[in-house]
């Protein structure tokens, strides 16, 4: 058994988790400047809406692998319903707040959201572990892995990705850098910077339910698991700097393969990993590591 | 003037008329148990189900001999629920609540280990009878002398007491242990207890690896890779609710049930949702004679008819230790009413009636025989996976006496494990 290839591949492995859990958190971040508490909590609806639509799905008997289809469709569904709703109905009225008020804000919204998952879907846990399996095992250096660990690997790459290219080579891309560097600049340029608020919480409340569909089949969906994915989605953020793409991806892949190799050479130090690494990045590079230049402002 | 005398005198006949009507005064027992967070699916509800269960069934006098007359000595018993979630200071407020405001008869409840380390003093200042139904810390009454507080249900250590017997019984060759289990005190205390026992049953037993993941982690492909590559014999794990199933669903495609002995100490909660998903071998735990470890009673086969009825699903220990607890309050109340001639006892009679008291549960035989009468011990079984028609069962159970599972009273239970456990033949 090949130990260091195991840390390597574990370490892959939950950074593509970490990195996907994390993003829609720090894209919000750069455009809007809000911290979103709530994150989790629509983590954990995009995961127990992907337990209702897969389990939906396999009730009615259809192929086994559109499966994956229904966990998608549960994300979009997710991320269209509860983007536009926090956003048109709680966050606008807030712009222009102290950020502090607008943490709160999605804070209460958090705790809020948590007790509405619990209305809909009670307490009892839903297992929809079925797309887990159904892509078979390989194995890698003497230990075996679901091939659906690296499917998931593979998905991460293609939303970074996917996210770069939108952000750097699209119209609307760099109309949005635009608006993150200077909301009242844009504006005096004409830009309608309401609408890429919208669509940028939007499409961070879908990434965040997309981090939750599919890490659904891997475990029991219930109650509290948004909890534990905001406290790591945060530590992962603020080593790559609030607001950065390529940084949640640094940050996810150190603290992955830092903690995997705690778990395989000494345990006890696992649980120390992740704050090990925000500890320093906050000593060394207190904005994180790829946050920018900031020009001083008097 | 004259409509307001009216009135009062209406009034005033109403409510003569109905204390007249009422029949006895109702036992008010507050109830506290997880009903929301992680620890609700697995323990909290299906407590509040067994409660609700055996509640009305003793109301209505349907429950087999010997607690078949009505309610606690006669009177109705009325629950008042409380949600175990917020925290230990939380709780202690609420329980404040419970005696003061509410002014329950007895408080039956507590899940967390911790909630009940905070109550039990707080009990014995309002001097209100408690009765902790489920947390494991032996530190009760290890620790600290109460007159208030009792525990029907067995402590944590037996779980890995019997765990280790079970595992040194059946697996006379097994060396390489390893465990995973959740980094707070549930979890370092079984693990703790499993080694232990285990080094002291078979002192050349080797702890290859032991992984203390996060409370809710969720994640633990590493975890897993690990434990593979340790090539441990046995796998020790009290994971429970959430974590278990994450634990059981991502590790069972990798192989890691083939390559070793897995034992669950709170499987049996994960019987009926998992379900085959637990491989066949797995060794599970009931945390005592419950769920598929019960005898073949009428008070048995009472509570999973009445709860699966209602449920659509068998009782699993939360549920049978909470009725347990309410039988044990009925026995006590009723055997202190009898000696107080056929009057309703006081709380000192009841409390008196309840030291070192045997009664039925639903589980067998339940004894008031740790902590100066205070503290449960029942007998425990351990048994494997087997996979029938579809669904999970137990076999190759084997059972264990209160007494090879137990410190004796008076000792304390890390000190017993180490000096004087003895393997059972």
């Amino acid at each position: 058994m090949d130990m260091q290839l195991a840390v390597l591949v574990d370490g892959i492995i939950y950074a593509s988790w970490l990195f996907l859990i994390a993003v829609g958190l720090t894209l919000i971040y750069g455009v809007m400047n809000i911290l979103n508490i709530a994150h989790g909590a629509l983590y954990a609806l995009g995961a127990y809406a992907a337990a209702s639509f897969g389990g939906f799905w396999f009730s009615q008997g259809y192929p086994p692998l559109g499966s994956y289809g229904a966990l998608v469709l549960a994300a979009i569904v997710v991320g269209l319903v509860m983007g536009p709703l926090i956003e048109r109905g709680l966050l606008r009225f807030m712009y222009g707040r102290d950020e502090i008020i607008l943490l709160l804000v999605t804070y209460a919204l958090f705790l809020i959201l948590e007790d509405v998952i619990k209305l809909i879907w009670g307490v009892s846990p839903y297992i929809i572990s079925q797309p887990y399996g159904l892509l078979g095992i390989v194995e890698l250096g003497g230990l075996i892995y679901p091939v659906y660990s690296f499917v998931l690997i593979g998905v991460t790459i293609l939303v970074g990705v996917l996210l770069a290219w939108a952000l750097q080579g699209t119209r609307h891309g760099k109309l949005l850098r635009v608006v993150i560097h200077d909301r009242e600049l844009s504006q005096t340029l004409g830009i309608d910077v309401r609408r890429y608020y919208l669509a940028t919480f939007t499409l961070g409340t879908m990434l965040a339910a997309l981090g939750g569909a599919l890490t659904a089949p891997t475990v029991s969906v219930v109650p509290a698991m948004g909890v534990e994915v905001i406290v790591l989605a945060f530590a992962v953020v603020v080593v790559g700097g609030l607001g950065s793409l390529p940084g949640a991806a640094l940050g996810a892949l150190i603290v992955g393969l830092l903690r995997s190799a705690a778990v395989h050479y000494v345990p006890a130090l696992e649980l120390f990993a992740i704050y090990f690494v925000m500890a320093m990045v906050l000593i060394i590079r207190p904005r994180g590591l790829f946050a920018g230049e900031q020009a001083r402002t008097i | 003037m004259k409509v307001r005398l009216g009135f009062t005198l209406a009034a005033l006949g109403l409510a003569a008329s109905t204390a007249l009507a009422q029949g006895p005064e109702p036992y008010r027992i507050g109830v506290v148990t997880f009903l929301s967070g992680a620890a609700a699916g697995p323990f909290g509800v299906p407590a509040r189900y067994g409660a609700e269960v055996t509640a009305e069934a003793l109301n209505a006098g349907t429950v087999p001999a010997p607690y078949q007359t009505k309610g606690i000595g006669g009177r109705p018993i009325e629950l008042i629920f409380i949600d175990e979630a917020g925290g230990t200071t939380k709780q202690v407020s609420e329980y404040r609540n419970l005696v003061q405001r509410q002014k329950v008869d007895a408080v039956i409840g507590y899940i967390s280990s911790g909630d009940c380390l905070a109550v039990a003093p707080v009990a014995e200042e309002l001097q209100k009878l408690t009765i902790l139904f489920d947390c494991g810390t032996p530190r009760i009454f290890e620790d600290g002398n109460y007159k208030y507080v009792f525990r029907t249900g067995p402590t944590g250590t037996v779980d890995s007491v019997a765990a280790a017997l079970y595992v040194t019984g059946t697996m006379p060759e097994a060396t390489k242990i390893a465990g995973i289990n959740q980094n707070y005190a549930w979890g370092h205390d079984s693990w703790n207890d499993f080694e232990a026992a285990m080094k002291r049953l078979k002192p050349d037993v080797q702890v290859v690896t032991s992984q203390m993941p996060k409370f809710l982690a969720g994640q633990y492909g590493a975890e897993i890779s690990a434990l593979i590559a340790s090539g441990a014999d046995v796998v020790h794990s009290s994971f429970w609710g959430g974590d278990m199933e994450a634990f059981v669903l991502q590790a069972a495609p990798r192989g890691l049930f083939q390559r070793s002995k897995v034992v669950l100490t709170t499987g049996e909660t994960g019987l009926h949702k998992l379900g085959t998903q637990i491989p066949e071998g797995t060794i599970i735990g009931a945390r005592g004679p419950f769920g598929p470890f019960a005898p073949d009673t009428e008070l048995n086969r009472w509570l999973v008819k009445a709860y699966s009825e209602r449920h659509k699903e068998p009782p699993t220990y939360p549920a049978y230790k909470m009725s347990q607890a309410l039988l044990g309050l009925k026995a006590a109340y009723e055997k202190a009413q009898a000696a107080n001639g056929g009057q309703a006892p006081s709380q000192d009679q009841v409390i008196e009636a309840f030291e070192h008291l045997e009664y039925e549960g639903p589980g067998g035989t339940v004894r008031m025989a740790l902590g100066n009468g205070h503290q449960a011990v029942m007998e425990t079984a351990y048994g494997e996976v087997k996979h029938e028609n579809g669904k999970a069962v137990v076999v190759n159970v084997r059972r264990y006496t209160a007494e090879q599972v137990n410190p004796p009273d008076g000792m304390q239970s890390a000190a017993w494990i180490k000096n004087d456990l003895k393997p059972v033949q």
